[in-house]
């Protein structure tokens, strides 16, 4: 690189290494996370007594026989947030087309305004409600699924049977709600992204609304709206308060691959049992759960960045 | 993306709406259902208080006496005024550390201190001894929906079996022993539980492993280990998960006992018991103490679970003040006497009526006691 004959202005300078700062001191804090979870849990993994990665119980009351196994805390995790992107992704999609396709000007704004204050509302809110207001209502829905489509497996009897509140489908369907902000608003900023000579080259051939959609906006759009579903992924998998409020604990029971299953989640799991932290070597344990929930997101949203970075401004 | 000001203000009506549409009831409501406040014993009449001395206080710790804590410092600033009292409910375990690392001047914890918790908590109040004052006593309330059921007795023996799957349906004979004349349907128990760790699961426990003569044998601790039914989340969870299905059984908290849920009546022996803050001041009548004749008033409860008290209720838990028996610097002795003083008596009633029960005149005398001693 030749250097510039030009003085560089102290302004640029400085503005420079804040940049640069900032920049560094955000990586340093991931890494520093990531350092403490891993030096908190190591004692814990090395007192286990069964295998971390594939055991499905998690008994730590006694420090000196310490057996935990993340295998049915992920499995749960996982479900929860399926069934949410199930849901939310096609509703989203729908949404975000409507209103930048569909919509009149006018309207579109204050609809997109509340979708966004749906991501403001806490998430102990989205819990209460779920399990007060929601769950009783989604019940005997769930019921019906259960006895017309209990041959497949994932509308099997649940394992918290017969409770049909506590469930990872009740769940999954606040969880859809409270991604529906995230998926949407990314989604809507790249339909709008759409360049017009494609979209007016659809319409000058006599294509009709719909068909211009499907020729132009989704093709260029897909990876983007790809992109945000998995950052509301990286969302759901995450979220702790209101899992722990709704998800019933089956007793004595094991994950079952139906989504009418109780269980605990990586975070609800650590949130339900954090307030009686009383020894560093079961707290190693839950925190060894949370390493494994922080590589799991970071993993997921790391994808996702890669799918939405790789295809802007096609 | 631009915003006209108008609609703005539209948004903030419209999530206005959803917030206030969003917030349910206040579920730790303010009156309690079962235990009506009995006249037994419990008198809580003005003590002379010493005001004055360090403010604000600072207490950490059980987050199951956080309600009773908080009535605790507002009878203080009420009698005397200026004085402040500052507690964090961030658990049992916090609470100890935290005492014990001197960052508070009062532990709050649902059970006493023991081993080396005793022993650094000794350290920090300067080679003396920590004492453990129980002021904050509440009833465990076994609660059932069933119906057609409106009254239903219970022993140990048989909660055991049915809080460990022993037994599994409402017309078990060892359940129809218990209730003569009371017609009990063939519907299963579905039985509830805390999923979250917490004190009342540790002294239920506790309880059924006193209590049972041995039907209990799956352990104790802050988590439940029946292995049968289901965990919901919190007292409240239990309570309306037990309210939604007909034949459930739990154990909460005796606030929660309402709104279709009733109390169970316990029979240690000597025929049923309601759940009366008068019954349970009687099983507190014969309290034992771990250490007896000391001022440490660290309650076995074991014994109390146990015992066969008549007219007693024995199902209960209780959450002690950590405090230096020695070792508190002049301003701060002051003002943990003042304040433990009010508690023990003036703060007594008002707490009744969030369910818990008053402290029996036999327990008071000597939790005054112990308070007077501490310098």
């Amino acid at each position: 690189m030749t250097r510039n004959r030009t003085k560089v202005r102290p302004g640029d300078r400085i503005f420079k290494n804040l940049s640069t700062g900032a920049g560094v001191v955000v990586v340093a804090l991931i890494g520093l996370i990531g350092l403490f979870l891993l030096v908190q849990a190591i004692p814990a993994l090395r007192a286990d007594n069964v295998n971390f990665l594939t055991s499905r119980t998690w008994d730590t009351s006694d420090p000196n026989n310490l057996r935990f196994g993340i295998l049915d805390l992920l499995l749960v995790t996982v479900s929860t947030s399926l069934v949410a992107l199930v849901i939310a992704m096609p509703v989203s999609l729908g949404i975000a087309l409507f209103l930048t396709q569909y919509a009149p000007r006018q309207l579109a704004r204050p609809f997109a305004y509340v979708i966004d204050l749906l991501a403001a509302v806490p998430s102990i809110i989205f819990g209460l409600w779920g399990i007060l207001v929601l769950a009783p209502e989604l019940a005997p829905i769930a019921q019906w699924l259960n006895e017309t489509l209990g041959f497949i497996p994932i509308f099997g009897q649940g394992n918290v049977f017969p409770n049909f509140s506590g469930t990872i489908f009740t769940a999954g369907v606040v969880l859809a709600v409270m991604l529906l902000p995230i998926i949407t608003s990314l989604s809507r900023e790249v339909f709008e992204r759409t360049p017009t000579p494609h979209v007016e080259g659809a319409l000058a051939l006599g294509a009709t609304r719909w068909e211009v959609i499907r020729t132009t906006v989704l093709p260029f759009g897909k990876a983007g709206y790809i992109g945000a579903s998995m950052l509301g992924l990286g969302r759901a998998l995450g979220e702790t308060i209101a899992l722990a409020v709704i998800l019933f604990i089956p007793r004595g029971k094991l994950f079952d691959f139906s989504i009418f299953d109780g269980g605990a989640t990586f975070a609800s799991q650590i949130a339900a049992n954090y307030s009686e932290f009383n020894n560093p070597t079961s707290a190693g344990a839950y925190i060894a759960a949370g390493l494994v929930l922080f590589v799991l997101t970071f993993a997921v949203n790391f994808a996702a960045r890669a799918i939405i970075g790789d295809k802007k401004g096609d | 993306m631009k915003i006209m000001r108008p609609m703005g203000a539209v948004g903030i009506v419209a999530s206005a709406a959803l917030v206030l549409a969003a917030c349910g009831s206040d579920p730790a409501s303010t009156s309690s259902g079962a235990p009506t406040s009995g006249a037994a014993a419990a008198a809580t009449g003005t003590a002379n208080v010493a005001c004055g001395g360090k403010t604000p206080l600072s207490g950490e710790g059980s987050t199951a006496q956080k309600t009773a804590v908080d009535i605790f410092a507002q009878q203080y600033a009420k009698a005397c005024s200026g004085q402040v009292v500052n507690y964090n409910a961030t658990g049992s375990g916090a609470g100890v550390k935290q005492f014990n690392a001197k960052q508070v001047d009062f532990g709050g914890s649902d059970s006493p201190l023991s081993g080396n918790d005793a022993t650094a908590a000794a350290a920090r109040c300067e080679g003396n001894p920590a004492w453990d004052l129980p002021l904050v006593i509440g009833p465990i309330a076994i609660g059932y929906k069933l119906d057609g059921v409106s009254s239903l007795t219970l022993n140990g023996e048989v909660s055991a079996k049915i809080f460990n799957g022993s037994i599994t349906t409402w017309n078990d004979p060892a359940i129809a022993a218990l209730n003569p004349g009371v017609t009990l349907p063939s519907k299963p128990i579905q039985v509830l539980s805390r999923s979250d760790e917490s004190g009342t699961t540790d002294n239920f426990q506790h309880y059924l492993a006193a209590a049972s003569k041995g039907a209990w044998t799956q352990g104790t601790g802050k988590a439940f280990k029946g292995g049968v039914g289901n965990g919901a989340s919190g007292s409240n969870g239990v309570a309306s998960a037990i309210r939604a299905a007909d034949g459930a059984i739990g154990y909460m908290e005796s606030s929660y006992v309402k709104d279709g849920i009733t109390a169970a009546k316990l029979d240690s022996g000597s025929g049923a018991v309601e759940l009366t803050a008068q019954n349970v001041g009687k099983a507190l009548d014969a309290a034992v103490f771990k250490t007896p004749g000391s001022n440490d008033l660290a309650m076995d409860l074991d014994k109390i679970y146990a015992a066969n008290t008549p007219g007693a209720y024995p199902l209960l838990l209780a959450t002690y003040e950590l405090v230096c028996s020695k070792g508190y610097d002049a301003d701060t002795a002051k003002a943990v006497k003042a304040f433990l003083t009010v508690s023990a008596t003036t703060a007594q009633q008002p707490i009744a009526d969030k369910g818990f029960v008053p402290l029996p005149q036999s327990l008071q005398d000597k939790v005054l006691t112990a308070i007077n001693a501490i310098s």
